[in-house]
């Protein structure tokens, strides 16, 4: 250890004092960007905010203008997203930790997944246009097979075209990944003498799995869902490859039904110069984060409630 | 592991109600079900290669009525003028530069300040202060990023032209600020959690020889930690060059070779959007640039990952 420089302990402290500032000083500015970030939005667009603003639909008014159908779109979406997405995403962590044996499989198919988290939302957004928006090209130009009628919530249109169906399955592919590692980190978290209690009393990997470690996981995994579920309800890339059409003026009625979603409406309303519809973007900014913090608070919720410690 | 085997179920089903033969069958229907579910994610990908390879291989390589671009001066021309009348142009090398610069100002902002705010709050914040902070990352995080968008436009492009009037409605820099602030706090926790996974007993070393707070973190926990940092930083810039909503908002729509951060540029996803918000046919040959764009930003995120994934293998070798 003779090749370490000798340094005044004076100078030492003083270089431990000047990293505390700057440590505080880089902490600060993540904090002040925050709070300009929720300030001057809010300064912008509190005023706009209507029951009206909630219940009108889109117009070329900015005054008449509202969310109804970007918001009623959006929980669409999100719940056609947490039907699939969940169930895939949970199985999928389930097949990795529990049953899958080490092998060349299982590794591919967890390199596999860390590699799909990495893939931008909008290339996404190009698969689920090509895959579930036009069946890769099948019956391109011809007209599309119908299945039960329209008035029914289950009508089905084969290519599924720009419908909130197509919108859903496109997120379900984005959060997919988020969903199947956080499910991944909440199964391993269940302690292993649980699995071999189960294992010893005779039962079978799927009882040992429904019975045991999901109900164990359930809190984390469901923390996990939440927070997947509000990555995609912010998304606005892959809808926007979809093509959302620009003005929606109606709810969506069955799976079939065009729609916009509330991040691409303030996309819509952002790009505009004029001031007015600066500002009612920012009203459509307050609702959408108020729908976030409210999404993250029943996460916090679910994770306190249902924690039972397991040792 | 989960794998380990305690039981043999032979034994055990003697005791059981249900008959061996049923559970047996019950357990293999359940098993496949979940191999298929696993299996979706390896068709996802597969879909993505195919769907990007076969759009871009036609671009490159012509189409039925027209000649394709070909694969060399796509990636070397330095023209990238789709739209404009005259002779189309397809040289992908503006768009790249139009990523990269976004992308460098993004980490320029994030990766320091992300690093410095993980250091403090894995080594010097109270527990307390420690918790608000990392509520506040956690809103940060979860923000859309058409809200940072908006941002730019609204509040930090404003603020440029304040200091200068070199900078238009649209520039670089902004756009650049603003995906910086998106990947803040996937730096600050990931790093965070890095620092965190130090043992304690190399901090305890340290401080017996005498260390400041300072040589501990910097000297002894920062290097035990810097792949898991390294990894962070990837994951982050891989955020960054794929970021959408922020640069079709604020980064402009002009495709050139610049360093400049106050001009506009286009990113290859901001050409995406383009395509897909303008009134391009689906079957020209703007049409099929886009796919041809996509499987390059494939590609660069792609490598990206598999790196950090790579250097994370490391990190964990390291601690097990």
């Amino acid at each position: 250890m003779t090749d370490v420089p000798h340094v005044p302990v004076a100078r030492r402290l003083l270089a431990n004092r000047l990293f505390l500032a700057t440590c505080v000083f880089c902490t600060g500015l993540a904090v002040c960007v925050l709070a300009v970030l929720i300030v001057s939005i809010m300064i912008d667009g509190v005023h706009r905010l209507s029951p009206d603003f909630i219940a009108n639909f889109a117009s070329r008014k900015p005054d008449q203008a509202g969310i109804r159908a970007p918001l009623v779109g959006s929980i669409w979406v999100c719940t056609i997203c947490a039907l699939t997405a969940l169930p895939v995403g949970v199985g999928t962590a389930i097949f990795l930790e529990e049953f899958a044996k080490r092998g060349r499989l299982t590794e591919f198919i967890r390199i596999n997944i860390s590699n799909l988290s990495g893939v931008p939302s909008i290339v996404y957004g190009i698969i689920g246009l090509t895959a579930f928006s036009r069946f890769f090209g099948w019956r391109a130009g011809a007209e599309p097979i119908e299945l039960g009628s329209p008035d029914s919530l289950l009508y089905l249109r084969l290519p599924f075209g720009s419908s909130v169906l197509a919108g859903g399955l496109t997120l379900a592919l984005v959060v997919l990944p988020i969903v199947i590692v956080a499910s991944q980190e909440a199964i391993r978290a269940v302690p292993n003498s649980l699995r071999q209690g189960a294992l010893a009393l005779g039962s079978t990997r799927w009882q040992m799995v429904s019975r045991l470690t999901l109900p164990a996981s359930l809190p984390m995994v469901m923390t996990g869902a939440i927070l997947a579920m509000s990555r995609a309800i912010g998304e606005a890339a892959p809808i926007l490859v979809l093509g959302a059409p620009l003005m929606v003026l109606e709810t969506p009625a069955n799976l079939m039904s065009e729609f916009t979603v509330l991040p691409m409406q303030i996309f819509n309303w952002a790009e505009r110069s004029k001031a007015s519809f600066q500002e009612i973007a920012a009203a459509a900014i307050i609702v959408q984060l108020a729908v976030l913090m409210s999404f993250n608070a029943l996460a916090i919720l679910v994770r306190q409630r249902l924690q039972t410690p397991l040792q | 592991m989960a794998t380990s085997a305690v039981a043999a179920p032979t034994s055990a089903a003697r005791g059981t109600p249900i008959p061996r033969s049923s559970r047996d069958r019950s357990e293999r229907v359940v098993k496949s079900v979940l191999l298929s579910f696993s299996l979706l994610s390896i068709v996802t990908t597969f879909s993505i290669v195919v769907v990007l390879g076969i759009e871009a291989w036609e671009f490159f390589t012509g189409f039925p009525d027209k000649p394709g671009i070909g694969l060399v001066p796509f990636l070397t021309g330095t023209e990238w003028s789709p739209l404009l009348g005259g002779e189309q142009k397809f040289g992908v090398l503006p768009l790249i530069c139009g990523t990269l610069l976004v992308t460098v100002i993004a980490g320029a902002f994030a990766l320091p300040i992300g690093l410095v705010t993980a250091i403090f709050l894995s080594e010097y914040a109270p527990s307390r202060l420690r918790l608000v902070l990392k509520s506040a990352l956690e809103v940060l995080a979860g923000v859309p990023t058409v809200v940072y968008g908006f941002f730019a436009l609204a509040v930090i492009t404003p603020a440029l032209q304040r200091f200068s009037d070199a900078f238009g409605t649209w520039n670089a820099l902004s756009a650049g600020l603003a995906v910086g602030i998106m990947i803040l706090p996937i730096v600050c926790s990931l790093s965070e959690d890095a620092l965190r996974a130090v043992p304690q007993s190399l901090r305890d070393g340290s401080s017996a020889l005498g260390g400041t707070k300072f040589d501990t973190s910097v000297k002894v926990v920062l290097p035990a930690a810097l792949s898991g940092i390294m990894a962070s930083f990837l994951l982050a810039l891989t955020r960054a060059i794929g970021e959408t909503m922020i640069v079709a908002l604020a980064a402009g729509s002009l495709a050139q070779i610049t360093m400049n951060p106050s001009n506009q540029v286009q990113t290859m996803t901001g050409w995406i959007v383009a395509i897909f918000t303008g009134d391009a046919q689906a079957n020209s040959v703007e049409y099929a640039s886009s796919y041809a764009v996509a499987a390059t930003l494939f590609l660069m995120t792609l490598a990206l990952t598999l790196a950090g994934t790579a250097i994370l293998k490391r990190f964990r070798e390291e601690y097990e």
